[in-house]
């Protein structure tokens, strides 16, 4: 883990990382007697794509809802932006611009595609009840903008034909898209994915992982992921932190980890003599 | 044939997303109101406006109201019929205390009242769903109709219990008490209820409205995204009840003229809102409208079908027509679960391609 000072690292690939976005320190959560995380501590830096893989069970979907503040940690501290944040409610975390995906898919159904795009943007839009009541001046203007701004993504994600149509008629793998394209919405500095692959065949597959790519490239977003594909975390994240019974047993880059004794018997199995 | 959209480009994104984006059907909406305010008042009398308009207009206010609350945000409410008389008292009230103001600021000061009491009934929202919302809300109805019942300074103090409407005028109309035209009930009505469905389609199709869909569709994911729970919910609960206030104002001084609380706004009141939101189809400002003519018009037709035509007599046909209207309300709802507002756009769809569907 030499590589990651406080400046920052270069990638194999050459992209800059910068400095620290997100801190966890020592983070312990108990569900009553349960432990589902015990004691880890990582830290997410500005641009980079940051996987936590582990077996099933290990804390991941824990972890991922300790960052976007569904889970308050009875134990350790989360940073954020080089300040130390307090036990907030999920919306104030969303408003700090953490955005996320969900494991199985949690778009709103009864809207269309465009509306969900436009929810991703409800905490940046500011007209009053009255103004929006009226559809007079303000809040009138302020859907433009924004419709302008959420028609950039629905191009970028390719979902263009779509836009008018019911989320609940969608197919699966375009559900996942529009839910990436919600959480993108919200201009997010830290973006979480929880297991974007999840149910693709091979095509969706690595049609996500060039979005996902090109949403760290262009918007120069730090992604955060869960997967269980080891092909597609080996290739896309820059840094993986593996956890397992809610311990972390492995931190670096994919090839450290890759050769890490300790993560080969939590995956491979290890004999007990 | 002239039901599409080929050919009607939209330019910008205002036009893109107007309520009516197809050109027959702005055409068509211009056309309603131009009846509705052109031309049947020269052709309405008691009758109609008694038995027909009025009370349609009436039930059309506060059923978008209870869809904002149900159909919108997703928060079952059984307190509506409570809630109108909260809407009637408040406007009792205002109207003895200050005669000298506007009737007009009454009902909508109503309407104001009833969304801060609604708000209040809202809170346990905040903490149950469902089922257990529904009955928390009940609450609301069966104490609220006691409350009015039981505190004289509602009523006035008049002997009988009831509030009765002085006569107020607009315009030097009268729109209230005995001395009232058809034609002032309608229109006053009238334009209630398109200024407020105008609004109500304007809030639910902007943030507020995304914020009510996002909480009625997925609450935990409308709250990751940054939605926040209470003010969604609490704002839900006070336009809807705002709307629900305003009807029962109006469902007090200008239809009814005289009301006993226990008997206009029982629980069967709110029963019937519920219903023509669910027949209407929840989440829509036409389904609203269409539910509220279901049920005010079907009882008014069959009854002039078995009486009028049939020359059944009148009490076997008033049975008969109960036992109807519940049969045509189960088969309606099997043949579409999601209401009138869903055959309505069924039909537009498959109207866009006639009559080449290729």
């Amino acid at each position: 883990m030499n590589v990651a000072n406080s400046e920052g690292y270069t990638t194999a690939d050459g992209r800059k990382i910068g400095g620290v976005l997100m801190e966890m320190k020592n983070i312990t959560l108990r569900f009553g007697g349960v432990k589902a995380i015990t004691d880890i501590s990582f830290d997410i830096r500005e641009g980079e794509i940051r996987a936590i893989i582990g077996p099933n069970g290990a804390g991941k979907s824990s972890m991922l809802n300790v960052i976007s503040g569904f889970y308050v940690p009875q134990e350790g501290e989360v940073w954020f932006k080089g300040y130390k944040r307090g036990p907030m409610k999920p919306y104030q975390v969303a408003r700090l611009g953490i955005a996320r995906t969900f494991q199985n898919i949690a778009l709103f159904d009864g809207m269309s595609v465009l509306d969900n795009i436009m929810t991703g943007r409800l905490t940046m839009m500011k007209s009053g009840l009255l103004s929006q009541a009226l559809w007079w001046g303000g809040a009138q203007r302020e859907e433009t903008e924004h419709r302008e701004k959420v028609e950039k993504i629905i191009d970028f994600l390719e979902i263009q034909p779509i836009r008018k149509t019911p989320v609940g008629r969608l197919p699966y793998g375009l559900k996942k898209r529009v839910e990436l394209a919600r959480a993108l919405a919200a201009e997010p500095k830290l973006l979480l994915l929880d297991e974007p692959m999840a149910g693709m065949n091979v095509e969706e597959k690595e049609d996500m992982s060039r979005f996902i790519l090109d949403v760290n490239d262009e918007f120069g977003t730090t992604i955060a992921l869960i997967e269980h594909d080891m092909g597609v975390v080996m290739d896309l994240s820059d840094r993986v932190v593996v956890m397992d019974y809610g311990k972390k047993i492995g931190d670096g880059t994919p090839d450290e980890v890759r050769n890490n004794q300790d993560v080969i018997d939590a995956y491979l199995g290890v004999a007990h003599d | 044939m002239f039901y599409r959209e080929a050919g009607d480009f939209k330019t910008s994104y205002v036009d893109d997303s107007q309520t009516f984006p197809i050109k027959f059907d702005r055409w068509r909406y211009y056309a309603v109101l131009a009846v509705a305010f052109g031309v049947v008042p020269f052709l309405i009398n008691d009758y109609w406006a008694n038995a027909v308009f009025v009370p349609f207009l009436i039930y059309a206010i506060a059923a978008i109201g209870l869809n904002i609350l149900v159909g919108y945000c997703g928060q079952v409410s059984l307190g509506t019929g409570g809630f109108m008389a909260v809407g009637a008292y408040a406007c009792y009230k205002l109207m003895t205390a200050f005669p000298e103001v506007s009737i007009l600021i009454h009902v909508l000061l109503a309407g104001g009242i009833t969304a801060g009491v609604g708000v209040l009934f809202g809170l346990p929202s905040l903490r149950i769903k469902g089922f257990y919302l529904a009955v928390a809300t009940l609450a609301a109805q069966f104490f609220l109709v006691w409350l009015f019942n039981k505190v004289p300074w509602f009523y006035n103090y008049s002997a009988s219990g009831q509030i009765s409407a002085p006569e107020r005028t607009i315009l030097g109309h009268a729109v209230t008490g005995a001395a009232t035209t058809a034609q002032a009930k309608y229109l006053f009505c009238l334009v209630l209820v398109v200024g407020l469905a105008w609004l109500a389609r304007n809030l639910t199709r902007g943030t507020v409205g995304r914020k009510w869909m996002a909480i009625r569709d997925m609450d935990i994911a409308a709250e990751i995204i940054g939605v926040n729970p209470l003010t969604t919910k609490l704002s839900a609960f006070a336009i809807s009840s705002f709307y629900i206030g305003v009807a029962g104002a109006l469902f007090f001084s200008v239809y009814l003229g005289a009301v006993e609380v226990g008997e206009a706004f029982g629980i069967q009141k709110s029963f019937l809102i519920l219903f023509m939101v669910i027949i209407g189809g929840l989440g829509s400002i036409f389904g609203s409208f269409a539910g509220a003519a279901f049920l005010v018009l079907l009882p008014v037709l069959l009854k002039n079908i078995l009486v009028g035509q049939l020359d059944w007599p009148t009490d076997l046909a008033a049975h008969i027509e109960l036992m109807i209207v519940g049969a045509l309300i189960v088969i309606f709802l099997i043949a579409e679960p999601h209401g009138l507002a869903q055959l309505w756009r069924l039909a537009k769809e498959k109207l866009r391609l006639w009559p080449f569907p290729h």
